[in-house]
């Protein structure tokens, strides 16, 4: 017991150590956290009305954002896989990194989608035994499944690495015996939680742009893309400011595993937009109107062209063997671009056009208002803060600044 | 063997039933340490008016089907009580039991229908609607114009490709007929009208638009609770005290029927209509989806809906789907009827015809 307090006590103490920079970061996110808890504050007494939100268009920024957490948290995998399944030494020893990124993301995804909920406090509606999950009809019933079981799979993993690390009790043996399953659990849980939260959305025969067979294959693709480039810049920040050794080998591994990705995403993209724009029946409707308007509605035009051409520029920098091996300067340039081309992809591409036109033919655009941004940032904030500090103290346990030392006075 | 088997049921039921109410006794145990000072179950969580507050019995009520006769009638008197406190008038909340042997159906003749709204507004005096921020309606009539254009010599050179070895009229695209031609097109349909509108315009056509209570019902599919469900004569309900609010079945319904309460319902007390039923027009809270009932409140009774009545021009008919001698079923018929968004497989028991 002794033990785990001080585990807690030092892993605690050495995450909030670090230079003036890290300090200044770790403040600029608990200033938005302090603004976001008054704008989450006031949705939560007031009701969904604050946000821009409407019976045309009920799914808001918080939805758009959490499909986007659910890409990088399940790409998180692609850090932990070939470690285990290629047995790749370098990658073995970071596998615990890839975890941790996973769990503050779906952690940051079911945050957001608390803030999507009328009545967050009618939750435990979907508890077994207490309320009265709509299984096996409701897509949203398996989302809310795998979501939490892989939020726990990843907690489990990382506190009992970090642990054993920790009270120097790690044996590779002995944790072959159960802890493996657990990681290959977690690898296969990884792109379930994607292919879920993608039927929760093709489910819905009205939704023209969404009831599409490679909604699936693109949300892959781009969790193949997003979650890497977030890696590769996490990565190189560990490497540059700690003693852990990361080879240029692993950022090669991650820096291929992204430029495939998008070139995947480029053919998803080719294959809708193809198969709806040459027949251009009335379900290419809302594909149409994000590409070129409608009756002078043109928010959407240039997120549409913007994102395409910066996935597309991504794809093409990231074959170019200079910019790939220029760890220092264009390579984390380039994973800055494609990480946010995807994750405006989300609202400006995905969610919003697509429920224009309504189902009885409203074209609409959308409109998030002040409330809604600042509890985006909140919430992206409270995500980040854990995500730094999580980190720190895991390097520290990795690089073996954080170790238990026996107290010197028994007791 | 199936008498044991009843009585096992009996029994599991039983169990099933302590278990929810031992969790529930455990709830409210802890919400209630959560309000400081000694508090009843009914006691509110504390404002000028108490009875008009929601209780912590309320906010822990179980599924209102699942519920105990107990139950039921406990979680009645509760929302009676609070309406009555809050709207300054008598509340009586019904749960009366579907009939049996019905299937509701209604029919919808377009060719009638002159655009008057007026089972609009009907609909929100009877059903509790919010009037303002949010406005909420539950029928929405389609004003889709009437399939007379013009059509124009000069545009048969026009289209695509303009000039081919074919010659130069569009041999792949024309240039005319782009206009969509009436029908239930949503395409060029206009939803949103001045007050002082004329009515009917001769250029349009009008089609209302309300919960189409399908048969297979893509709302019912998605709601991860069961919040929304059919009821035993196919009308789609809600438990309003069961919805978590997270919108999945407003995007799984073809037919933009559901409305959301974004915000706190603005109700004024004068104009609330104070006889209600669990499942119908009940006041609604902040954060849960409602949407058209049929008038449940009314058609249990016997009666007809709300829009039905206010419709001048007799366009709108109600009935008994199972019974050969109802309006509905001679429409079906006799008449030219179909459905909205047929291609959708939700066999809406809404129809609409002509003639």
């Amino acid at each position: 017991m002794t033990k785990i307090l001080s585990f807690a006590i030092d892993f605690g103490s050495y995450a909030i150590k670090g230079g003036p920079t890290y300090k200044a970061w770790l403040l600029f996110l608990l200033s938005i956290i302090m603004i976001g808890s008054y704008t989450a504050y006031r949705q939560l007494t007031e009701g969904l009305i604050l946000v821009g939100a409407t019976d045309q268009i009920p799914m808001e920024l918080f939805f758009a954002n959490f499909i986007f957490t659910a890409h990088v948290a399940a790409a998180a995998i692609l850090v932990v896989a070939p470690g285990y399944f290629y047995h790749r030494k370098d990658m073995k020893e970071l596998a615990v990194i890839g975890e941790i990124i996973a769990m503050c993301f779906v952690a940051t995804g079911i945050t957001f989608i608390l803030f999507h909920m009328g009545r967050p406090d009618r939750l435990w509606h979907m508890l077994p035994g207490m309320g009265y999950p709509n299984f096996p009809n409701s897509m949203l019933v398996y989302d809310t499944i795998v979501l939490n079981v892989y939020l726990y799979l990843n907690l489990a993993g990382i506190s009992y690495i970090l642990y054993k690390k920790y009270v120097d009790e790690f044996d590779s043996k002995a944790l072959a015996r159960w802890f493996t399953p657990v990681i290959y659990l977690a690898i296969v849980w990884g792109p379930l939680i994607h292919i879920c939260t993608a039927f929760v959305l093709s489910s819905n025969a009205r939704m023209g742009e969404w009831a599409t067979a490679v909604l699936p294959f693109g949300f892959l693709a781009m969790a193949g893309a997003s979650g890497p480039s977030l890696v590769v810049l996490l990565f190189l920040l560990i490497r540059k400011h700690t003693k852990v050794q990361i080879s240029d080998s692993v950022i090669d591994l991650m820096t291929t595993i992204i430029g495939w990705s998008l070139g995947i995403i480029l053919l998803v993209f080719a294959s809708e937009y193809f198969t709806a724009l040459y027949s251009n029946t009335e379900h290419a409707a809302s594909l149409n109107y994000t590409m070129f308007g409608h009756n002078g509605l043109n928010q959407y035009i240039p997120w549409f062209w913007g994102v395409v051409g910066s996935i597309f520029a991504g794809f093409v920098a990231i074959l170019i063997p200079n910019i790939r091996k220029s760890y220092d300067r264009w390579l984390p340039v380039v994973c800055v671009v494609i990480f946010m081309s995807i994750l405006l992809e989300k609202p400006m591409m995905l969610v919003f056009p697509a429920f224009s036109p309504s189902p009885l033919g409203e074209y609409m655009e959308y409109h998030p208002t002040l409330i809604e941004y600042f509890n985006v940032l909140f919430t992206w904030a409270l995500g980040f803060i854990s995500l730094t500090l999580l980190i720190k103290g895991a390097v520290g346990i990795l690089t073996g600044d954080v170790r238990y030392h026996k107290p010197l006075v028994s007791e | 063997m199936s008498e044991k088997m009843t009585e096992m049921d009996i029994e599991t039921d039983d169990a099933k039933q302590s278990r929810r109410d031992f969790l529930r006794n455990v709830g409210i145990a802890g919400a209630a340490a959560l309000v400081a000072s000694p508090v009843s179950v009914e006691a509110s969580v504390g404002s000028a008016n108490p009875d008009a507050e929601t209780t912590v019995a309320e906010m822990l009520q179980g599924h209102f089907v699942l519920m105990s006769d107990k139950d039921k009638k406990q979680a009645i008197e509760r929302l009676e009580k609070r309406y009555t406190a809050k709207y300054g008038k008598k509340t009586t909340v019904s749960d009366a039991p579907a009939p049996e042997g019905v299937l509701f159906g209604y029919a919808l003749n377009i060719s009638k229908c002159i655009g008057c709204r007026r089972c609009v507004h009907a609909c929100v005096q009877e059903n509790n609607q919010s009037r303002s921020n949010p406005e909420i309606q539950w029928i929405q009539v389609m004003k889709i114009p009437k399939g007379n254009f013009s059509f124009s010599a000069d545009n048969l050179n026009k289209g695509y490709p303009e000039s081919s070895k074919f010659g130069d009229y569009g041999v792949q695209v024309g240039g005319n007929a782009y206009t969509p031609v009436g029908g239930l097109s949503t395409e060029e349909a206009q939803n949103y009208y001045p007050q002082d509108e004329m009515v009917p315009d001769k250029n349009f056509f009008y089609v209302p638009v309300q919960c189409q209570q399908c048969e297979k019902p893509p709302c019912v599919k998605a709601c991860p609770v069961r919040a929304t469900f059919r009821d035993p004569n196919g009308v789609v309900v809600i438990d309003y005290n069961w919805c978590i609010g997270c919108r999945m079945c407003q995007l799984a319904c073809p037919y933009g029927a559901r409305r959301f309460n974004w915000g706190e319902p603005n109700l004024p007390p004068e104009e609330m209509n104070p006889k209600t039923h669990y499942f119908g027009n009940r006041p609604r809270m902040r954060g849960v989806m409602e949407k058209c009932t049929f008038c449940l409140q009314r058609t249990r009774e016997g009666r007809n809906p709300a829009c039905l009545e206010a419709c001048p021009v007799g366009a709108r008919k109600f009935g008994n789907l199972l019974d050969p001698e109802s309006d509905v079923r001679k429409i079906l018929a006799t008449k030219k009827v179909f459905r909205f968004k047929e291609h959708m497989s939700t066999y809406p028991k809404f129809f609409y015809f002509i003639g």
